[in-house]
């Protein structure tokens, strides 16, 4: 007999692999199927311990390709399905996820980055931002949420249940080796006692009744024979996605109104630019932040709008530019002076940002 | 004290500086504080040097990564090497006093150095298998970043079930941990730049 | 005058005739599948999943529920399915080249954990779909677009053993057989035994099943009657090769 699930409000100390496995359960998730890669492995640790109490399951895969498609073939058969992966595992996982796209699954990927290209660092990094958004053969029609911290990995992975099934488009939650393995506080809860509600998933396949006699059979297709058909489907796809883009954005900003330098970045980096803007404003300088939280769909207005209004703007990342690229296709055009600090595969500290942003505003 | 006390822990595999991280936040925590601990591990994690890195204080913590600590320790010759580079003006450098051959890696831009015999004091006085807890009790006393008791809340929390067994084991362990803590608030031999 | 032919009753008539090559053996076998799906009366459980290459043409074959994968992949796409939802009956079909070369992981993986599905592999000896290359089961001295003098075995190994393969990693409660398309009733035997043991929960159950593809092989008729019947045959044994029960199964010639 399994155990009813009830998550106290509480303020918890845990790592950040360990917060994602209850905000899955928090979530409703029902199945994950997962292949071991650094730094992701205690979500199937914690997941593959909690699970059964709550008659929840886990299954280990031969490789991320298998636990990619069969999240595909959970969500399918009508559960809440997910899976967490991680560098050379994530570069894996595109396969599954052109296909997750292509029919529209709702699953839950959580990426914890490590460094790249290939094996790399089992560390940390903000690498897999190009393969996350617009990896795969398509589109990037996903839904990527980039996380800075324990309470974002709670509240963001429960978010990406409901937005995949809500939205049908697969969703991920973009976290890092930081997130994944240090220890802060944050605060877990029962979704429904804070006024969210979990969407019920629904079956693709299997459901009653004799297909071809009681109902039609339900038949997804990876395949199209004619160019001019794919498009259609393509098309329609693209405008379902645009037109719900505005609703998903999500973003933060911070002392971003009358500021001569805002410094943007994404996900763990945010803190140290925060600290950062904090510290200089101190100093009297006007300088503010703003994190896109949604890298897909990005928050495309509040960037246009910032861009249009400020002379200077600093992207900071732990990658060479792979967010710079996004920000600048949406900011295309915009007069202001774009600066970048690119630290590919290590951590930045706020120390750097600050001096970076001192540099900046000192070479007028 | 500042706003946020960071500190860097290094050490030889088995010497427990992420068990003792890992408490202070622990304990940091239940005080109601904001703490942020994170291990450094890379692949070659079980032969080399395994560095912790730990902050505390009452604001919501910035970047897991800071360039200088207001407190290194290292445990090791290797970690003296290892986390030199994370000293600045404002540091307190702690190394174990038992190590031979750091002198020229010693950090010579720290506010204080400050050696401690907490193997010789462990050997001597306990177990060498109770280090950890002096070494904890010598960081504790050298920035009071967290009071006594909740440092053995803490250790009960986690070590409670050994103690359970062998209440002699919660006995040697406070007691190694307030001798570490004399050893540092005594800052033996600090101040040497 | 027309005859209308006798389709199983799980086939879709609203799409039939079929998209496959005048020939072609994946007809062939999907009737057999088909009978076997009608005779044990599962139409309503079954997921039905097929792969990239010619398989994929049967992802609107049947009354079935289906799913459309690639390379090999159908196999943990029906592991999902079964393990989010164990009262279904999956079934994965695909060709030698997803089954064998690409996707061969997925089926050591589902053979090795005893999944409670049922995978059915299309041996033709060459990838048929994209124009005809070389497969893990071409025969020795077989022409392909990529091994045009015919394989050696010296440089490209043997005809792959992939039942065989499956029936020595696969846990005891696993069946595992291989048929042919000039053997339709022992076919659809293998495939209704096959069925069986994932409804009765047993294990995995596999079969291959020996196809042909004149396009490809530019056989005529009796080309490629004696190419199954000779040529496949003297590599690829027919029979019963692991049935839960039976420690070692004699080959049902």
């Amino acid at each position: 007999m399994s155990e009813e699930l009830v998550i106290e409000e509480k303020r918890v100390f845990m790592t950040g692999n360990e917060v994602v496995a209850w905000a899955a359960l928090a979530a409703g998730a029902d199945i994950m199927y997962g292949y071991p890669i650094t730094p992701q492995n205690e979500v199937m640790h914690y997941w593959s311990r909690l699970a059964p109490r709550y008659g929840k399951n886990f299954l280990q895969t031969e490789d991320e390709l298998s636990a990619g498609f069969a999240t595909a073939g959970g969500v399918m058969a009508g559960r809440k399905a997910f899976t967490a992966t991680a560098g050379s595992g994530s570069v894996l996982m595109q396969e599954p996820m052109a296909m997750v796209e292509m029919m529209r699954l709702p699953t839950v990927t959580v990426v914890q980055q490590r460094g790249g290209p290939s094996t790399a660092t089992v560390i940390y990094s903000q690498q897999e931002v190009a393969l996350t958004t617009m990896g795969g053969n398509g589109e990037g029609m996903r839904v990527v949420y980039s996380t800075a911290g324990h309470q974002d990995l709670y509240d963001y992975t429960i978010k990406a249940f409901n937005s995949a099934w809500k939205y049908r488009f697969p969703a991920f939650v973009l976290g890092d080796g930081y997130q994944a393995k240090m220890r802060e506080p944050l605060t877990i809860y029962e979704p429904e006692k804070r006024g969210i509600t979990l969407l019920e998933p629904e079956p693709y396949v299997g459901r009653e009744g004799k297909p071809g006699q009681d109902r039609p059979p339900a038949q997804y297709r990876n395949t199209y024979n004619l160019e001019e058909e794919l498009y259609e489907k393509l098309m329609s796809d693209i405008r379902d996605f645009e037109k719900i883009s505005a609703e998903i954005a999500e973003y933060e900003s911070m002392h971003t109104e009358g500021a001569e330098l805002v410094i943007i970045a994404h996900g763990i980096v945010f803190r140290a630019v925060g600290e950062a803007v904090s510290n200089l404003r101190e100093q009297g300088l006007r300088v503010g932040g703003f994190r896109p939280v949604t890298l897909r769909p990005l928050p495309a207005a509040q960037i246009k709008d910032l861009v249009a209004g400020v002379k200077k703007i600093l992207v900071v990342e732990s990658a060479y530019g792979q967010m710079a690229r996004l920000l600048k296709e949406t900011a295309c055009g915009a007069p202001c002076e774009i600066h970048t600090m690119f630290k590919p595969g290590v951590g930045i500290a706020a120390e750097e940002v600050e001096e970076k942003a001192k540099e900046i505003l000192h070479s007028q | 004290m500042p706003e946020t006390t960071r500190m860097v822990l290094a050490g030889e595999g088995g010497q427990g500086v992420q068990a003792i991280a890992e408490i202070l936040a622990e304990a940091a925590n239940e005080e109601g504080r904001q703490a942020l601990y994170i291990p450094s591990f890379g692949v070659e994690q079980r032969g080399g040097v395994s560095v912790a890195f730990l902050q505390i204080g009452d604001h919501a913590i910035g970047s897991p990564k800071f360039l200088r600590g207001d407190v290194v320790a290292a445990l090791s010759d290797r970690a003296v090497r290892r986390i030199a580079p994370y000293a600045g003006p404002e540091t307190t450098f702690i190394y174990d006093s038992a190590m031979e051959g750091v002198a020229d890696d010693l950090p010579r831009n720290a506010a204080r150095v400050m050696p401690v015999p907490a193997m010789e004091v462990a050997k001597k006085e306990f177990q060498p298998r109770v280090y950890n807890m002096v070494i904890m009790g010598a960081l504790i006393g050298a920035t009071g970043i967290i009071p006594l008791d909740r440092a053995k809340t803490a250790l009960e929390k986690k070590l409670g079930y050994k103690f359970e067994k062998r209440p002699q084991l919660r006995e040697l362990n406070f007691r190694a941990l307030e001798r570490g803590m004399e050893l540092g608030r005594g800052g033996m031999g600090g101040g040497l730049n | 005058m027309q005859i209308a032919p006798v389709m199983p009753k799980s086939w879709r008539v609203d799409n039939k005739p079929h998209k496959f090559c005048p020939g072609c053996g994946h007809g062939l076998i999907l009737k057999c599948l088909g009978k076997a799906i009608d005779e044990l009366e599962i139409q309503s459980r079954v997921i039905y999943g097929c792969d990239i290459g010619c398989s994929l043409l049967s992802w609107d074959f049947f009354n079935l529920d289906t799913v459309q994968a690639h390379h090999g992949r159908t196999t943990p796409v029906m592991t999902g399915i079964k393990r989010a939802r164990p009262e279904l009956l999956c079934i994965a079909y695909m060709g030698d080249g997803g089954g064998y070369s690409i996707g061969v992981q997925h089926l050591v993986g589902a053979a090795m954990r005893n999944e409670k599905i049922t995978v059915i592999v299309a041996n033709n000896t060459q990838y048929a779909m994209t124009g005809g290359q070389l497969a893990p089961t071409t025969l020795p001295g077989q022409k392909t677009e990529t091994s045009p003098y015919g394989r050696d075995p010296g440089a490209t190994g043997m005809p792959f053993q992939g039942a065989e393969m499956i029936s020595a990693i696969a846990a005891d409660g696993a069946y595992v057989a291989r048929g042919s398309i000039s053997h339709l009733a022992q076919l659809t035997g293998f495939l209704k035994k096959a069925l069986k043991n994932q409804i009765d929960g047993h294990g995995f159950s596999f079969v291959e099943a020996l196809s042909a593809c004149p396009t490809n092989w530019r056989t005529d008729a009796a080309g490629t009657w004696e190419f199954i019947e000779k040529d496949m045959a003297g590599y690829f044994e027919r029979g019963e090769i692991k049935v839960p029960g039976q420690k070692e199964a004699t080959a049902d010639a």
